[in-house]
């Protein structure tokens, strides 16, 4: 079944913007092709307080990828004395992805946070480094097709946190729970100017 | 640099605890044409006497005030082709920068980049410090800063300084006229009055260059004609 390295592990990871706030979700499961061997993954990492990252794709460039920003983030606040902006982070990703164009890391990461202002950002790229800026969702994993499909019929224009936060659990157990490489679980963060909120979801352990 | 006969460093310490090099650089600094820099409420302006060997040479060709990036600009005092060294190395490490971040370099970063590299010269093999100081004058989202870094590597924020021939009274001069809630405007005829203490012979708008940076975030160097018109506001 591992017609591509994207899918080995499976997994995927949602995004949706709202009124002053995003919501950024993803699966739990960890397998190898068809085995599941985790379920409680994290696949979605908190940059600051207004800027969360998620990764799909094959676990072993998920890790490295995040420690290696984690190195660089700590090295910009050093020097910067100051939190990384969603739009200089974004670009940071797709810079590290595209220094590895011909040999890369197997993830598709997506950016999600506020701005200084409080206004959403949303990014998904793909392998490469090619970014997809989005004022409504982006996507990203295995089931990123029926992430498109469900997140399409579901979403609106200024959603408050908690309709965004209803809207984007039910994007994601609809899309999940129709792949077999996702699933086994899921997280969904609310990113607000008051900051960020962290809530396990009751799915299909299947 | 490890394979030369000159893999030691150069600029070695004197007994009394001094680098005599950076003190001779200091020296070559202090004989260049004298700039100088303010830095306004609104803005950050940055001039110098541009000194002609001769009148057969094209003025026009001759330019100390650079553009770093969009933002940030330099002079410098001291010698011409050492300050084109480090304005070709500033000006890459802006553009990595933006590059990465897509964002323009914060000021204090690409000053500290810049002095970095000076220090290396200080304390590498078989090279000399550069014989320039600079003036590194932008507006970030911190806000308007000037910067002078020296050959030895150091690095100062200024709300107004100046250096090369002219720079101690140039600097008594500034001290009285300086004030924090000087806008731009005010500054540039500051700045103009400051050169023309110690200037020899008559200033005009050929022999002297303006560079400055606004609120805009956008630096620039004036025009001649620009420069003539403030010529003519400050007589």
């Amino acid at each position: 079944m591992g017609d591509s390295i994207l899918t080995y592990n499976g997994g995927c990871v949602l995004a949706m913007a709202g009124h002053n706030c995003v919501a950024i979700a993803a699966d739990r499961r960890f397998g190898v092709q068809q085995t599941t061997i985790g379920t409680d993954t994290t696949r979605i990492f908190k940059i600051n307080d207004r800027l969360m990252l998620g990764l799909t794709g094959l676990r072993t460039d998920v890790t490295t990828l995040y420690n290696r920003f984690v190195q660089r983030l700590n090295l910009y606040r050093l020097r910067e004395e100051r939190e990384i902006k969603p739009s200089s982070f974004s670009n940071m990703v797709a810079s590290t992805l595209y220094s590895r164009r011909f040999s890369p890391y197997f993830v598709e990461p997506v950016v999600a946070g506020l701005t200084e202002k409080g206004e959403p950002y949303l990014c998904a790229q793909d392998l490469l480094g090619a970014p997809l800026f989005a004022n409504d969702f982006v996507v990203s994993g295995t089931c990123a097709e029926s992430l498109y499909g469900t997140s399409e019929t579901f979403w609106k224009p200024d959603l408050s946190p908690a309709e965004l936060f209803e809207v984007t659990s039910q994007s994601l157990l609809a899309a999940v729970d129709r792949d077999c490489l996702s699933g086994w679980g899921a997280v969904v963060h609310m990113i607000t100017l008051d900051g960020i909120e962290t809530r396990l979801l009751k799915a299909r352990m299947d | 640099m490890g394979d030369s006969d000159y893999s030691f460093s150069l600029t070695t310490f004197s007994p009394s605890g001094k680098l005599v090099q950076i003190e001779y650089a200091l020296n070559a600094v202090a004989a260049g044409a004298t700039s100088l820099g303010i830095r306004a409420k609104n803005g950050v302006v940055i001039a110098t006497e541009k000194r002609m060997p001769s009148i057969l040479m094209e003025s026009h060709t001759l330019e100390k005030i650079s553009f770093l990036s969009d933002t940030t600009g330099m002079v410098y005092s001291g010698m011409g082709p050492d300050s084109r060294v480090l304005l070709r190395k500033a000006r890459k490490f802006a553009q990595t920068y933006y590059q990465t971040y897509k964002e323009p370099m914060p000021v204090v970063q690409l000053v500290r980049e810049t002095a970095f590299v000076m220090q290396e010269f200080t304390q590498s093999g078989g090279v000399r410090p550069f014989g320039v100081s600079l003036l590194i004058a932008g507006y970030d989202e911190q806000g308007p800063h000037l910067y002078q870094v020296d050959p030895s590597g150091s690095f100062f924020a200024w709300k107004a300084s100046a250096i090369g021939k002219n720079m101690v009274n140039a600097k008594t001069f500034l001290e009285k006229r300086y004030s924090d809630d000087m806008e731009i405007e005010d500054a540039i005829h500051t700045a103009i009055l400051t050169l023309k203490e110690g200037f020899e012979g008559q200033i005009t708008e050929y022999n002297i260059e303006i560079g400055q940076v606004t609120d805009n975030q956008k630096f620039k160097v004036l025009t001649p004609l620009e420069v003539k018109d403030y010529l003519g506001e400050v007589e």
